[in-house]
């Protein structure tokens, strides 16, 4: 029976019947058009979609560059053999990569193929009226007869009473009178809905990573500032393919206060930030000396007019005190970063120059990095150690280097350490080594005194910029609904002709038929049956 | 006073496992003496003569009705088990959420164990509405039996506060949604694989007692479509929840992209149901691989791959 129902086939209808023959004639259009037809029919939608799931999987199993570069720089480490294959192929960019792009968008061409021409003839269909009444109720999957006790006119209005809600079609066929019925026409509508949505959510998507950009950047807690004014304030950001960084929103940020709290077992139960702000409006008005409060948290941005800002993560920076012989000073508190999330126990290096030498040859022997360890809860040992995140009773295990750090080598370092290919080359010298408390300095042999202050806490904060979420969730709601009517709703069909019979009373025969999956009818058949032709007779 | 509470729902936890495993028990037993009635029916098929004299008009029932009598009995105890299961599972999560203070779906101890539960209430639910599905209580349960076995051994967790990044509402959303759309979805994972078994004509002795092909397809498809919304919903709102959380509402993390492909293969198998052709066989797989994948983003994307769903309890 199922070859009756109605399956939402695209192009798997045979060739419709008023199509001009005489059109195949000409061969291109016919190869197009095949090919068309081959594109949009719901084997090949089934086919893509399937090769959908086996190109994003990789995406899980692979290291991805846009996730993590350092695990694929480890799976080159790990595969030299076929790591370099792997990456040509695009497997470590699989979201980006031309294949996955490629099944997307026949896929998304297959869709719309199938969509727009069943969504007209949708519309038609509902302006149609159902279909005439089959000669021959019996053979339909549902069916039932009975002699009623009441004239045709009666029976008729019984019936017609009974198909409230349905779009009916009743006529008179000369024996008697026939009704043909249809309902759940809202399942295509939302079958249509769902797939329409598709193609907007997607749309959005795409417009997301164009005009979309991400960036991040680490703000010392305790009134550290950060403006949105371009891509160099940044520490680290990803810009969407049409974005080039000269028109960001500006607005900026200040971090008043930061807070951590932990369980008894280390484990963190809430980050908090105070946060100031001056939105593009509060900037463009002038109003620069006036900040508006809000509480950034973990789950909690700040959403600005098209712009959200995340807090990420925290640390710490050791605040140094360099006092040199002639009697000058500096001070340092660069961030340093966690090594261990658990205790947050820190690595890092801060960089000073001498202040006052200008020789370049003399610079290049003087500049010293304090680099080492940061505990923010010590355990109090000579091998410094971390044993809880918060900052109770920091200490720091440092190393002082004296000697050239290379800053003026063009390369860019990492903040975080000190150029190692100096330390190799004795250009860079350890000169003290020391555990120190807040307050304790440790003496050089030049008579400089390095001093650990104490340590302030960071936080790093993200901004992100997404023209298009909003429309994304607007077509996955709206995918959602579709959805739900589409798989709730059944397209079903019902029949009933009348006829008079001799002795008085009246003939009813009626006959179902659900369109789609042909689960489910059969009851509400049932109830049909029994109300109409008070039998209570099985379906057969 | 609150950690005595997790001690509770711990050992509830373990007497639901005893008592589903006791289930699966009698529901193998009922196998066993269907089988042995039918080796008894065959034996009666031959010559009437060593009737004992019993009422004549039923000579072949008394041999054969006793073990059926049994193997009834045996199904339903298994399904009163099964009822008793589920009180306790559920009196366990209840506990481990008081002890905890929070929502009891923070790591993946609880979270397989809400899957588990959804999993046989369903199964409770398709029972109460076609009683001839017995047979298949068997094979229900044994995936949940091993998933809550390694539930309570690996990925154990104990009752605690979560992480800052897990507190929020929508962990009560989207966690227990995907939960429940997880526990759903077994039961069709299920009855696809049994729906494969029976028409492969392999194990026949086995698959002779399953309801018929077209009753385990029918049975697979309608939990589908139920569940198959509500997992969009969940995926759906964990995108809504990223956006607040990591920055982005989707950014293509393991889970995440195996909850896509997840996704795309139960559209997949949605979309075989209305082809011609790929109607029943081919959809029966592409179901099966479809919970395949639930199960692999449960366990290989937590344990094996780091991340930024990885706060789940381990390590
Ligand atoms: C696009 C975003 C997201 C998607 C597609 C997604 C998808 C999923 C899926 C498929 C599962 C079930 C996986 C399994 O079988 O183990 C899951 C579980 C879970 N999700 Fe999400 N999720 C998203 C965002 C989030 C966010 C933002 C959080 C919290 C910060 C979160 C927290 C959880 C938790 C706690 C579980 C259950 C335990 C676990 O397996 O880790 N999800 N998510």
């Amino acid at each position: 029976m199922s070859t009756r129902a109605d399956t939402p086939t695209c192009t798997d209808t045979p060739t419709r019947a008023h199509r001009d023959p005489d059109s195949r004639a000409w061969f291109g259009v016919a190869v197009v058009r095949n090919s068309w037809r081959a594109l949009t029919s719901m084997r090949t939608a089934l086919v893509l979609l399937f090769l959908l799931a086996v190109a994003a999987f990789p995406g899980a199993l692979l290291p991805q560059r846009s996730l993590n570069r350092n695990l694929v720089d480890q799976y080159f480490a790990d595969y030299p053999a076929i790591a370099p294959v792997l990456n040509d192929l695009g497997f470590f960019d699989v979201f980006a990569a031309p294949w996955f792009a490629a099944i997307y968008l026949l896929l998304m061409v297959s869709l719309v193929g199938c969509v727009l021409p069943r969504t007209v003839e949708h519309a038609s269909a509902l302006r149609a009226m159902p279909v005439a009444t089959p000669r021959n109720l019996e053979r339909l999957p549902h069916h039932g007869t009975a002699v009623l006790d009441a004239g045709l006119d009666e029976a008729a209005g019984r019936v017609r009473g009974r198909l409230k809600g349905w779009r009916v079609r009743e006529e008179d066929d000369g024996a008697g009178r026939t009704f043909s019925a249809e309902k759940g026409y809202v399942r295509e509508a939302g079958n249509l809905v769902f797939h329409l949505s598709l193609i907007g959510l997607l749309v959005g998507f795409a417009a997301g990573k164009l005009f979309g950009y991400e960036g991040q950047v680490i703000v010392a807690s305790g009134g550290g500032q950060f403006c949105n004014t371009g891509i160099l304030g940044y520490d680290s950001f990803r810009a969407g393919l049409r974005v080039d960084g000269t028109d960001l929103a500006p607005f900026c940020v200040r971090v008043d206060d930061f807070r951590a709290e932990y369980l008894p077992n280390g484990q963190a139960e809430s980050f908090d930030a105070s946060l100031g702000y001056q939105s593009t409006e509060d900037l463009e008005a002038g109003r620069v000396d006036e900040w508006r409060y809000f509480p950034l948290a973990v789950n909690n941005p700040l959403r600005l007019e098209g712009n959200r800002v995340y807090l990420l993560g925290h640390g710490y920076a050791p605040r140094f005190t360099v006092t040199f012989p002639d009697g000058q000073q500096r001070t340092g508190d660069v961030q340093w970063r966690p090594v261990d999330q658990v205790t947050l126990l820190s690595e890092g290096a801060t960089k000073f120059e001498r202040p006052g030498v200008t020789d370049d040859e003399q610079r290049r022997t003087t500049q010293l990095a304090v680099t080492g360890l940061l505990a923010p809860t010590t355990s109090g040992g000579d091998l410094v150690t971390s044993v809880f995140p918060a900052l109770r009773d920091p200490e720091v295990a440092i190393d002082v280097l004296r000697g050239d750090l290379g800053l003026d080598d063009g390369r860019g370092q990492s903040i975080f350490q000190v150029d190692r290919a100096k330390v190799d080359s004795g250009e860079l010298v350890r000169v003290a080594r020391a555990n120190l408390l807040p307050g304790q300095a440790t003496t050089l042999d030049d008579g400089t005194v390095v001093r650990f202050d104490g340590v302030r806490e960071w936080v790093s904060i993200q901004v992100s910029h997404d023209p298009g979420q909003n429309a994304v969730l607007v077509f996955a709601v709206l995918m959602l609904a579709g959805l739900g009517l589409s798989l709730s709703i059944r397209r079903r069909r019902f029949w009933a002709r009348l006829t008079s019979v001799d002795g008085g009373g009246t003939a009813v025969e009626i006959g179902g038929l659900a369109r789609t999956d042909r689960a489910g009818y059969g009851e509400e058949f049932d109830r049909l049956r029994a109300d109409l032709l008070q039998t209570p007779e099985k379906d057969a | 006073m609150l950690t005595e509470f997790a001690l509770y729902s711990d050992r509830l936890f373990m007497a639901a496992v005893g008592v589903y495993v006791l289930a699966m028990i009698l529901h193998g037993l009922e196998f066993a003496r269907e089988r042995s009635e039918n080796a008894l029916l065959v034996g009666a098929g031959g010559p009437p003569t060593p009737e004992p004299p019993a009422p004549a008009p039923l000579p072949p029932a008394r041999p054969a009705t006793a073990p059926r009598v049994r193997a009834d009995r045996f199904g339903r105890m298994a399904v009163a088990l099964i009822v008793l299961g589920v009180g306790l599972h559920i009196v366990s999560i209840v506990l481990r959420g008081v002890s905890a203070e929070r929502w009891p779906l923070g790591n993946m101890y609880e979270f397989t164990s809400m899957i588990c539960l959804t999993a046989v209430v369903t199964w409770l639910v398709v029972l109460r509405r076609s009683p001839a599905m017995r047979p298949v209580g068997l094979f229900v349960l044994l995936p949940v039996v091993i998933l809550l076995f390694l539930g309570g051994t690996v990925l154990y967790a104990q009752a605690a506060p979560v992480v800052p990044a897990l507190r929020s509402y929508w962990l009560v959303v989207h966690v227990t949604t995907i939960s429940l759309s997880s526990g759903l979805l077994l039961v069709p994972g299920t009855a696809s694989l049994l729906f494969l078994l029976r028409r492969s004509g392999r194990f026949a002795s086995l698959a002779q007692r399953l309801p018929g092909a077209d009753v385990l397809d029918r049975l697979a498809y309608r939990t589908t479509i139920i569940a198959f919304p509500l997992y969009t919903f969940g995926v759906i709102t964990g995108a809504i929840w990223a956006e607040a959380a990591w920055g982005r509402f989707w950014g293509w993390d393991p889970k995440e992209t195996v909850a896509f492909v997840a996704w795309v293969i139960y559209a997949a198998y949605l979309h075989a149901r209305a082809t011609a052709g790929w109607r029943t066989g081919s959809a029966a797989w592409i179901n099966v691989a479809g919970f395949s994948m639930i199960i692999f983003n449960l366990f290989f994307i937590n344990m094996v791959i780091a991340g930024l769903h990885s706060y789940a309890g381990l390590g």
